[in-house]
């Protein structure tokens, strides 16, 4: 019977073993470096491990090295914490048709000796890890995408149809910091739709019933509430706190254009929605790549027109549509990944159970995003959405 | 002819319809055929967008863009509702 000493032996034996010395000088110098493939368990490399190293646990190693090094003629350098499990991956990989594969002798633990760099990474701590478990087996999130959502920011324009599903939504996927803007109580009308508020809350301020079913969904989120109208005087103060999206769910047109100029000045996207009855429509304005909401419309229709929802009605579950898509984009812009909605419009019917695409183009004549800007200052929006011009 | 959408906001000027048969060879013999069998529309048209083949027509030759038979046309004014 081999014990486990002599099967170490023959094993080190088979393979070819390098030093601290010689694979630092490999990982630095003008060669295209091997691929540093650690070994360890997850919670050794969470404690430190060696700069542009891969992470594959022994366990998984023939199932992840293709994806991670499809050409079995490249050059991998396999580490652990002592050389031996990194002993039997090396192995493994000449069995797997590696041809040019070195275990690093001594390990992390003689490449820290030698005072070679290290490298702790931010990780998600096993609480969260289970949180967010669903998002950390999709390739596309995965732990780095996790971490980048709970550092991100996104700020809400209004607690109420939209912003109810779009804060929900983002609080659960561990968006770190909503912001809600909004000046209302919660109205018993409200309740219909707005699922964010509950009856226990009627008469509350939305931004403390908000902050309340968000912390409560998940305390890894810091909602940040502002009990007022949005105005151009206070525009600047608001969005000046660095937001990286906007979800735009306002329930008036003052405030569209209001958030439309100040979001090209302050370049932060804009995750459009708005509803009516049984119709929805979403995009995505994005500064400085597509068009912006008065490249869509550059005037608003006159008032009687455009009735509100408060006027003609809305089923309650459009918004629930509506802003949960506005909530697709927002963690699809934070993460980098995707097709954003930007230069087009979706428009969701929810009778005849359609979604439809339209094509939107930013205007080079826009008078705020376009060449040769003409309102480069707030203006009164009342006014302007009044069809009192200038 | 061509179907045009009609926006909720506009339905109570075309007897509740969703959609419309309208004839037309451009998109302001279109409206013109829609006003002449809706009239209350009059006055209201030129606040919506219009799409053809899901352009805007703004980025093609306006209202003098052609409409071929079988174009779907959309109608599409701001709603500001989000609450």
């Amino acid at each position: 019977m081999t014990g486990y000493r002599e099967l170490l032996r023959r094993v080190r034996a088979e393979i070819e073993e390098i030093d601290a010395q010689s694979a630092r000088e490999l990982l630095e110098g003008p060669d295209h470096p091997p691929l540093l493939v650690d070994v360890r368990r997850r919670d050794e490399w969470d404690e430190g491990h060696i700069p542009g190293a891969v992470h594959i646990p022994r366990g998984s190693l023939e199932s992840r090295i293709e994806k991670a090094q499809p050409d079995r003629e490249q050059p991998i350098v396999v580490y652990c914490s002592a050389g031996e499990r990194s002993a039997f991956a090396a192995r493994t990989l000449g069995e797997l048709g590696y041809e040019d594969v070195s275990s690093l002798d001594g390990g992390f633990t003689d490449w820290k000796r030698n005072g070679f760099p290290t490298q702790v990474d931010r990780a998600l701590d096993p609480q969260r890890r289970t949180r967010y478990g669903r998002h950390l087996l999709i390739p596309e999130v995965g732990e780095e995408g996790q971490l980048r959502l709970l550092d991100s920011k996104v700020l809400l324009i209004g607690a109420g149809g939209l912003g109810s599903p779009a804060a929900l939504y983002l609080a659960a996927a561990g968006v770190g910091r909503l912001g809600i803007v909004d000046a209302d109580v919660v109205d018993e009308s409200n309740l219909q739709r707005q699922v964010l508020h509950a009856t226990a809350d009627l008469g509350t301020p939305k931004v403390d019933s908000a902050r309340a079913a968000l912390e409560a969904l998940n305390p890894d989120v810091d909602v940040v509430g502002f009990r007022e109208r949005l105005t151009s005087e206070n525009v600047d103060r608001i969005l000046g706190e660095g937001w990286d999206v906007i979800v735009d769910g306002a329930d008036n047109f003052p405030t569209r254009y209001l958030v439309n100029d100040a979001s090209v000045w302050h370049d932060i996207p804009v995750i459009h929605g708005s509803i009516y009855r049984f119709e929805g429509q979403t995009t995505v304005f994005k500064p400085g790549s597509g068009p912006c909401y008065r490249c869509l419309f550059p005037q608003p229709p006159p008032p009687e027109l455009a009735p509100s929802c408060a006027e003609g009605g809305v089923l309650g579950v459009l918004p629930g549509v509506i802003g949960s898509l506005q909530a697709n984009e927002a963690l699809k812009l934070l993460l980098g990944i995707g097709e954003p909605l930007v230069g087009r419009l979706l428009l969701f019917d929810a009778l005849a159970g359609e979604l439809n695409e339209v094509a939107i183009r930013r205007d080079p004549d826009c008078p705020v995003c376009g060449e040769h800007p003409t309102i480069t200052e707030y203006v009164d929006y009342v006014e302007f959405c009044a069809g009192v011009h200038a | 002819m061509s179907v045009v959408r009609i926006p909720p906001t506009l339905r109570d000027d075309t007897r509740g319809q969703r959609e419309v048969i309208a004839d037309g060879e451009t998109v302001r013999d279109l409206l013109d055929d829609l006003t002449a069998r809706f009239p209350s529309l009059e006055g209201k048209l030129e606040f919506a967008n219009v799409y053809v083949g899901g352009e805007d027509v703004r980025t093609r030759d306006g209202y003098e863009t052609t409409v071929s038979a079988g174009d779907t046309v959309i109608l599409l004014p701001a709603m500001a509702g989000g609450s």
